[in-house]
């Protein structure tokens, strides 16, 4: 009785119905709420949720309003699954159905997959600069650099999130174990004591005798959190003293365990590639007597040592480079001209829309034409 | 004879609109030849005429500059006269005393209009409270500088009525004044004069500057005159509005029109003057005194020698130009309002012979708006759709396709209706969009790709004419059956089909448009979905329709659910097409208009009162109530409650 009542729910096109009008309504009102909290904040919020949470401004309470991008995209999709199991079976006549609701599910996990598999970083590269790496555009990592061999460095680079949520982080790389002691997600830091600002416990390095801040998150899609962390190093139980690091503090802090030395740092949260990329020129034309933009584009060395590739390409506007199931962008540049920012992007599921596009094309035109094209012979011979 | 009658109107139209395809032979100056020269304007080669049109749209939202303001019809003497704009760019250009006597300037903000103490409305003295020449607004300059200023710092969103209009009349100044600059030295004097006083003084000038450099003795009189000369070109050079000089070497780039100011000033380091300059001084000097021959002549030789070196930018002025003057979309607009009143009155009497010469008119308006649409896609070397302005002519033009069709399917005047309906009222939404200036402006790097526009902004732009189409349908639908007895079974039957087979092309359109965006942002910024508010906007669309299809199938809705769901479309359309350019956040904002905001609130208040007529209980109907209690009406897709595949349409 529940199973038939339960399987007649999701099979139901009631719910569907509801599904896609709720679906609207959280659309315009994640649409209307950018302009309050950024594109950023309501795709977390509002899209990539289950639920809605919704309180007063600055109080602590939230309550679940609404239910968000996953719960009804979820919803539609088993709905949707569960339809074609009861009712839809393969027949010709219903090919074009099919066709489009297959073509639906494949982009509906094919987002899901993309929410949860792609990576955005970003390449910034002044011309003539080379790099094998691009950069997170808002997560931080602390970086260890052993520095005691000249010639090369070895990186323990340990993300934000692991500093935010452990105690202690250990490296078999490392001769001492790190204890964050305390974790900031956002703040800011003075040379001069000021309100609101504290003393910095750092008894090491650039971070002592300094003020720090505590920041609240930030929520718009152009600003980041720069996080700081207070630090205190143990080697074999001997203290090394109290250490703040941060984005604020440029140069790396020296750190010497014996005879060995170790460079700290906070830094935007880098991703290694097994190929670098030079930026030979970088071009912005606008149109004549206007600032309207006519081209940004990027004439970039890609070499690979693996493979033994050296080659030029040009990245422009709707024409990226992929490349080694990367995909690179043409995003930004410097206000001088002379260095040009990439969007680095990894997304496994890519082709995903492509296909669905035309699954569902071509579904709706079968279905679509194998009503009209009678329908209007008839109508004619009226 | 009665099967000509349908044709009268058709034929009459027809003549008016071939008989302007002929434009009327010029006595004295050559002024439309002159509106054909090419200049750079916009990033773009245009003729004179289209710089003179925009213009004057931004200054008085008009293509034309009044001669006499106009009062009444009746009375010969309060008749107004009106230039063609090239006439008055010319004008502007050689006689600025004279030009600076037209009222072109119109101020509609009484505030403001009290403030720089403004004459009121006076026949008598010819006075319509609204227009206003350069000399009356010239001893306020100071004031509306003042105020301007203190306004450009307040976002143009929080602009109060008053703010907006000071704004728009500064812009219209300096607008005026660097059109002026364009080929008139900054005192008044003759452009040829000044060139020859210019090259005169520079030999001797330079030589003075290079010794008072130097610390040297030096030449005060010349140094005194070539600096003087020089300031009135160098304001030319920084402040004139189009580009008007060829490239001296079109070989290197076609693209560097350079305006007159740099082109004297660059004959100082030995450059030669290009002979643009001395054709245009020679036009302006035969203008200034009133020699139709020289003038003629001087334009005559420049344009054979533009022939010879710039052949592709002396056409495209041509060909602009006759776009120009043809003005297809307003003819297509007027033929739109003849022909949606003849399918009206037909739903009353029934007359066939309205509705036939209702569907001619609108084949006949719809040969001009392809004509008229082709045109520009071939001036701007673009698919149809490449900005607001354009996709407002493509959805009635996709519309108008539709009502045809449908027209010729069903024959009952809706679909002719409807299609002429739409056809007006997008046109008139694209004539106000294009009071903002060039409507073919170049297309920014993100979006220079023909191939998704073409595609992508294709169809979407089909998805949203669809839904409106049916949002239209859907309207007549509960006018006629709420006000009118003429909602009979038959029509109601129809118009159902009619609404759902529209939302199942809607549906296909909007959902193919959507995701062809998708893949189109995959391809240029690497991310499929970003829930940009312009592609929310637009699966809003998709969701909507898809949701009608899913409510009829389920049997949720019949006939006015159906038609007040379709209503419902409409908003959510223009809300997508319209309302999140308003927004002002996103990748997709490019379009900010604040006036249009009033008439969007406007128009979703108008379809919420539809709605809210389409839920009215039967009785008061008046169709309902004419028809026989026991016949409810009918539901020619309910069988589809039983299997809920889609239906047939």
């Amino acid at each position: 009785m529940v199973l038939d009542k339960l399987i007649s729910f999701f099979t139901s096109l009631k719910l569907t119905v509801v599904c896609l009008t709720l679906a609207m309504v959280l659309v315009f009102i994640g649409t209307i709420a950018q302009v309050d909290l950024g594109l950023y904040r309501v795709q977390h919020d509002y899209f990539q949720s289950f639920v809605v949470m919704w309180g007063p401004k600055h109080a602590d309470w939230r309550i679940p309003v609404f239910p968000g991008g996953y719960l009804i995209g979820g919803l539609l999709l088993i709905n949707l699954v569960a339809a074609h199991y009861k009712r839809f079976g393969f027949s010709r006549k219903k090919f074009g159905i099919i066709l489009t609701h297959l073509g639906l599910i494949l982009l509906l996990l094919g987002q899901l997959g993309t929410d949860k598999l792609a990576r955005e970083s970003s390449l910034h590269l002044r011309e003539g600069e080379t790099r094998n790496y691009s950069e997170s555009d808002r997560r931080t990592e602390l970086a260890v650099v052993e520095t005691t061999d000249a010639d090369s460095d070895k990186v323990v680079a340990i993300p934000d999130s692991a500093l935010a949520a452990q105690s202690v982080v250990r490296s078999p790389a490392l001769p001492f174990t790190i204890r964050v002691k305390r974790f900031l997600p956002n703040s800011a830091l003075s040379s001069q004591a000021e309100t609101g600002y504290e003393k910095s416990p750092a008894t090491q390095g650039q971070g002592a005798g300094i003020w720090m801040r505590e920041k609240p998150r930030v929520t718009k899609m152009d600003e980041r959190d720069v996080p700081s962390a207070v630090l205190e190093l143990d080697s074999g139980g001997q203290s090394l003293g109290t250490w703040l690091v941060s984005e604020f503090l440029n140069e790396p802090q020296k750190v010497t365990v014996g005879k060995r030395t170790f460079a700290l740092s906070m830094r935007l949260r880098r991703y290694y590639k097994p190929f670098s990329l030079q930026l030979v020129e970088f071009r912005h034309d606008v149109y004549r007597g206007t600032d309207i933009p006519k081209n940004f584009s990027s004439l970039v060395r890609l070499r690979n040592p693996a493979t033994g590739e050296d080659r030029e390409v040009k990245i422009y506007m709707n024409n990226p480079l992929r490349y080694a199931g990367y995909t690179f962008y043409q995003a930004s540049f410097d206000p001088d001209n002379k260095g040009s920012v990439l969007q680095v992007v990894h997304n496994p599921g890519w082709l995903t829309p492509y296909l669905a596009c035309v699954l569902v094309g071509l579904g709706l035109t079968i279905q679509f034409l194998s009503h009209l094209i009678p329908f209007v012979k008839r109508r004619l011979a009226v | 004879m009665k099967k000509l009658l349908p044709w009268i109107p058709v034929v009459v139209a027809a003549a008016v609109v071939v008989a302007s395809l002929v434009p009327p032979k010029e006595p004295g100056f050559h002024t439309r030849e002159f509106g054909e020269l090419p200049v750079l304007l916009n990033g773009r080669i245009q003729p004179l005429d289209s710089v003179a049109r925009n213009a004057l749209l931004q200054l008085r939202a008009k293509q034309t500059a009044p001669i006499k303001l106009h009062f009444s019809v009746f009375d010969p003497s309060k008749r107004g006269q009106l230039m063609d704009a090239s006439t008055w760019l010319l004008e502007l250009m050689a006689k600025p005393e004279v030009a600076d006597t037209r009222k072109v300037f119109r101020v509609e903000n009484q505030e403001l209009a009290d403030l720089l103490k403004l004459p009121a409305k006076d026949p008598e003295q010819g006075e319509d409270g609204m227009h206003y020449s350069y000399n009356q607004l010239k001893g306020q300059l100071d004031e509306i500088g003042r105020q301007a200023q203190r306004i450009d710092g307040i976002e143009a969103a929080n602009r109060t009525p008053f703010e907006r209009q000071v704004m728009k009349l500064q812009n219209a100044l300096t607008l005026y004044q660097r059109l002026k600059l364009t080929l008139q030295p900054p005192m008044g004097e003759d452009l040829g004069a000044a060139v020859a006083d210019f090259q005169k003084a520079a030999g001797p000038g330079v030589a003075a500057v290079q010794a008072k450099e130097a610390g040297q003795k030096y030449d005060e009189k010349a140094f005194n005159q070539f600096v003087e000369a020089f300031s009135g070109f160098n304001e030319m050079a920084r402040f004139a509005y189009a580009l008007v000089v060829p490239p001296a070497h079109p070989e290197v780039s076609r693209d560097a029109w350079v305006n007159v100011g740099t082109n004297v000033m660059a004959t100082v380091r030995g450059e030669a003057l290009s002979p643009a300059v001395s054709a245009y001084a020679g036009m302006i000097s035969a203008y200034r005194q009133d020699r139709p021959e020289a003038f003629n002549q001087a334009l005559h030789d420049y344009r054979q020698w533009l022939g010879e070196r710039f052949k592709p930018e002396l056409k495209k002025g041509e060909r602009e130009a006759f776009y120009n003057l043809f003005q297809g979309f307003y003819k297509a607009l007027v033929i739109y309002v003849l022909a949606f009143v003849l399918a009206c009155v037909s739903w009353f009497n029934g007359s066939q012979l309205l509705r036939r010469a209702s569907f001619h008119l609108i084949v006949l308006a719809l040969v001009i708006h392809t004509a008229s649409l082709i045109f520009r896609m071939v001036l701007e070397g673009r698919p149809p759709v490449t900005n607001l302005y354009s996709s407002a002519v493509f959805i009635g033009w996709a519309a108008a396709i539709l009502g045809l069709v449908l027209e010729r399917l069903y024959r009952d005047g809706l679909g002719a209706a409807m299609g002429s309906l739409v056809g007006f009222v997008t046109l008139v939404i694209a004539h106000n969009l294009a009071l903002a200036g060039d409507t073919m402006e170049m297309l920014r790097a993100v979006l220079d790709t023909n191939f998704w526009l073409a595609t992508h902004v294709v169809t979407v732009t089909l998805g949203y004419s669809a839904t409106f189409v049916a949002g239209v349908l859907a309207i007549f639908y509960i006018i006629r059956g709420v006000f009118t007895t003429t909602l009979d079974a038959a029509t109601g039957k129809s118009l159902t089909r009619m609404v759902y087979g529209i939302v199942c092309f809607a549906t296909l359109f909007s959902f193919i448009g959507t995701v062809l965006g998708g893949i189109w942002a995959d391809q240029s910024w690497g991310r499929f979905w970003g829930w940009d508010p312009k592609e929310n906007g637009a699966l809003l669309i998709v969701l909507w329709n898809a949701a009608i299809l899913h409510a009829r199938w389920g049997g949720w809705i019949r006939e006015r659910g159906l038609m007040n769901m379709a209503i419902f479309g409409n908003i959510v359309t223009s809300f997508s097409w319209f309302g999140v350019n308003m927004l002002g956040v996103g990748l997709h904002s490019y379009g900010f208009m604040d006036a249009a905001f009033k008439y969007l609130v406007l128009f979703i208040a108008t379809q919420v009162f539809l709605i809210g007529l389409g839920m009215l209980p039967d009785r008061y109907w008046k169709s309902f109530a004419s028809r026989s209690p026991a016949a409810p009406p009918a539901d020619p897709t309910s069988d589809a409650k039983a299997h809920p595949a889609p239906a047939g349409a």
